[in-house]
């Protein structure tokens, strides 16, 4: 199915919860509200001629001059062999949304990591910590604003600037 | 390495007890099974049939508690650098620290991210830095071989504590 028919499907099931088509790009994307997510989520996956078993993947972007974090989510479906991509405006002082990891069990992963380099809070989700960085790790290091701490955990953060070590 | 002194060939050996320890030590340097990144790749072939290292007396142990040699081979992170410490104090004395390749020894091409340690000789003492990205083989062996070199220097009996933090002086 193209992007197109996607998005009017989905325009007629949720109207006024999705905007911002854009068709004419490789990966086509579209703009959800965030109270509506878990909804067209299920839809998606449930729908006869949609079908999207995969969420091939969950990241997020931070636009700091927006103050907002997008949280973007990549869907591909094999047995229709078509792919969309939504994307959710979260605040960027408190992004919260509801998990979708009673959809796909695979969010529960791809949420974990979102969580621990932008700091989005899922809710609901059933076991909310950070995945790669330590669990003493202040800060979330994607963000635009992320300002490394002086040391971690007594080990120095700082290196020998290059020109200096060159001259010495 | 330097030889023990041989007096009476092929029937009696004389030697110093520093130097019979030292050869001993540095024959047997027994290195941890332990690899971080990319480098533990070319660890692994320096441990196999072509460059094997076993060859001077380096048999890779599983467990720190049975290796005298570290061999860190890798992008060191800041979640892994607790790890290597603690694995480092588990080992015996004497023991020894082998920083492999560019980023155990400064980061190397990772040394602005956020996650990753300036250098193993941030946490641990390092005897030799082995430049590389990653070292060949041969790199490794020759720091191993100083490792043997440095390791043939040392005396025991009358015993200068090693300071920590020392780096091949060899």
């Amino acid at each position: 199915m193209e992007a197109q028919e996607i998005y009017s499907r989905l325009e007629r099931q949720f109207a006024g919860q999705v905007s911002d088509f854009k068709g004419e790009v490789k990966e086509p994307y579209l703009t959800v509200a965030a109270d509506a997510i878990v909804a067209v989520c299920c839809f998606l996956r449930d729908d006869a001629d949609l079908r999207f078993e995969v969420l091939s993947d969950l990241t997020a972007l931070d636009w700091p001059k927006e103050e907002k974090i997008q949280v973007v989510y990549h869907f591909f479906s094999y047995s229709r062999n078509h792919q969309i991509v939504l994307k959710v405006d979260l605040p960027r002082d408190n992004p919260k949304i509801a998990t979708v990891e009673s959809v796909w069990k695979v969010a529960n992963w791809l949420e974990r990591e979102v969580y621990d380099l932008f700091g989005v809070i899922f809710e609901g989700h059933s076991d909310l910590r950070r995945i790669m960085l330590p669990e003493d790790w202040v800060g979330y290091p994607l963000r635009k604003d992320y300002v490394e701490q002086e040391e971690y955990d007594g080990i120095s953060t700082q290196r020998a600037p290059l020109v200096e070590k060159l001259l010495r | 390495m330097k030889p023990l002194l041989n007096s009476l060939p092929e029937t009696v050996f004389t030697t110093k007890v520093d130097d019979l320890l030292n050869w001993g030590r540095a024959s047997s340097q027994w290195y941890m099974l332990f690899g971080l990144a990319c480098c533990a790749i070319e660890l692994m072939q320096t441990g196999g049939p072509r460059a094997d290292l076993d060859r001077f007396g380096a048999v890779p142990r599983a467990t720190p508690r049975q290796s005298d040699l570290m061999i860190v081979a890798g992008t060191l992170t800041y979640k892994m650098a607790k790890r290597t410490k603690l694995l480092y104090d588990q080992m015996p004395d004497p023991k020894y620290v082998i920083s492999m390749g560019s980023c155990s020894n400064c980061g190397g091409l990772f040394q602005l991210a956020y996650s990753v340690c300036k250098g193993v000789d941030k946490i641990i003492p390092v005897d030799v830095y082995v430049p590389g990205c990653p070292p060949r083989p041969e790199a490794l062996t020759e720091g191993l071989l100083r490792i043997q070199d440095k390791i043939m220097h040392e005396r025991w009996l009358v015993k200068p504590a090693r300071p920590a933090g020392d780096a091949a002086g060899v």
